[in-house]
């Protein structure tokens, strides 16, 4: 079957797909977006994470038939424009991981940050205060890491955070 | 294999009519892990995602109408107040990204006894609308299931909702497992006090080859309980955890042994019968 629907901004077709194929799949595979990693296929480890129309979700265990017409963003949606001409820098979120010393070999990080950003869409960015260590660790309860540790990943999100409060006026960080 | 996708309620029930053999996908959270991994090759997938009626909820008189499709994170957020053991049971699924999807229609859909939604609708007497081409028909959550991974279900037959009594009194869910998220239960329990009806209700997850009620336990503790007082005797909460646990029928599996599963029951009924009996006594719901 084909399926048309929309990653980070543009409006995409993948042909010939298979009925049980993932959204991880045709992203990978088909439209050559690698960015959202194939590590369990089973929702277990969360490195494949992606919105799908605004909320997260493990793109292995989406249907690639269920976004027809719907909208998707990857990690490769998460870089922002520099300004100049079609140049992408490393949005905040990616900044504040690779400050920290967040990545390491770099198979969760895709996942790891887009859960981040989603919590500071729900936090920092409506105003409200930065999030405490408690809520960063149940944001993140299902991206596995197999070998940072997890503390430069929470201090990367206490980063970000604190950055993005800064720049929406808030200070609440 | 076929891709089905209606976008409405009426083509769904068509097409799963059509198709009895065709499974039913919304959050995916279980159905895509068996194709992933080669386990299941279904003749088609049935996308219920469009089916706008299977992700709305309403009050319906004394009920909680909750559409089949309602994501946890929707209950944990909105519903805490109408579905107080459903909404802790919610928080303590997978992760975040997989309660955004996962759904109380697909846990009874795939009718795991590990399910964490189980317990609470065996403990709060909830009601499981079904329907087909034929017509609905309601199944009480009590009689819905029939063994490991069977339900009432009927092969043409969709689940369109649950109904949820409105609470009348405490409502706890324990669940216990290695590690705060991502875990499937090693055994959970559900408790709910009728305070217009003075019963109570349980229910029982992973301990058995369907969640459970423990039937004496709900008997013993009506009868014990002072309803107007709120007193209970430190001995009845023991022998209440007793009973729970002889109600369970556990294997040993990789998850832990069956000794170990009613031990921990009878701990967990404990701990929520305390709990419940507290709050009961302040009058107030404490945990929505």
């Amino acid at each position: 079957m084909r399926v048309t629907f929309e990653v980070n901004g543009e409006e995409v077709t993948a042909d010939n797909v298979w009925a049980g194929e993932s959204l991880l799949y045709v992203l990978r595979e088909r439209l050559g977006l690698p960015g959202s990693k194939n590590a369990c296929e089973q929702g277990e480890c969360g490195s494949c994470t992606v919105y799908l129309d605004g909320s997260t979700a493990c793109s292995c265990m989406i249907a690639a038939g269920q976004c027809e017409g719907r909208t998707v963003q990857t990690v490769e949606g998460l870089v922002e424009e520099s300004g100049e001409g079609t140049d992408k820098q490393l949005g905040s979120v990616q900044e504040a991981f690779v400050e920290a010393g967040a990545v390491q070999c770099g198979f969760c990080t895709p996942g790891l940050l887009v859960q981040t950003d989603d919590l500071l869409s729900r936090t920092v960015r409506t105003g409200q205060e930065a999030p405490a260590d408690t809520e960063i660790r149940e944001a993140l309860a299902g991206n596995l890491c197999r070998c940072t540790g997890y503390e430069k990943i929470i201090d990367a999100v206490r980063l970000a955070a604190e950055r993005e409060a800064e720049k929406s006026g808030g200070g609440a960080a | 294999m076929e891709f089905l996708s209606p976008s409405t309620w009426e083509e769904a029930l068509a097409a799963k009519s059509a198709h009895p053999d065709a499974v039913p996908i919304t959050g995916g959270t279980d159905v895509m892990v068996e194709l992933n991994f080669d386990q299941h090759r279904p003749p088609a997938l049935l996308d219920l995602t469009r089916v706008t009626e299977l992700f709305e909820w309403e009050p319906d008189g004394s009920q909680l109408r909750l559409g089949a499709g309602v994501s946890y994170t929707t209950i944990i957020e909105k519903l805490g107040r109408h579905a107080p053991a459903l909404a802790q049971a919610s928080r303590s699924v997978a992760s975040p990204q997989i309660r955004n999807r996962g759904s109380v229609g697909g846990n009874l859909g795939g009718a795991s006894p590990a399910g964490d939604s189980h317990p609470p609708l065996l403990a709060t007497d909830a009601t499981i609308e079904l329907a087909s081409v034929r017509g609905t028909r309601h199944v009480p959550a009590r009689e819905f299931y029939l063994g490991p991974r069977r339900t009432a279900r009927q092969q043409d037959e969709l689940i369109a909702a649950v109904l949820l009594p409105q609470p009348s009194g405490p409502q706890q869910f324990c669940k216990i497992g290695p590690r705060n998220a991502m875990v499937i239960a090693v055994t959970a329990f559900s408790l709910a006090f009728n305070t217009a009806t003075r019963e109570v209700g349980t229910g029982i997850g992973s301990a058995g080859p369907t969640p459970l009620r423990a039937t004496e336990a709900e008997q013993f503790l009506a009868a014990e309980f002072d309803w107007d007082s709120g007193a209970l005797s430190e001995e009845a909460i023991r022998r209440f955890g007793e009973l729970v646990a002889s109600a369970a029928r556990p294997i040993d599996d990789v998850r832990g042994t069956a000794d170990y599963r009613k031990h921990a029951l009878s701990v967990i009924a404990r701990r929520a019968l305390g709990w419940s009996v507290s709050e009961y006594r302040k009058g107030e719901p404490q945990c929505v």
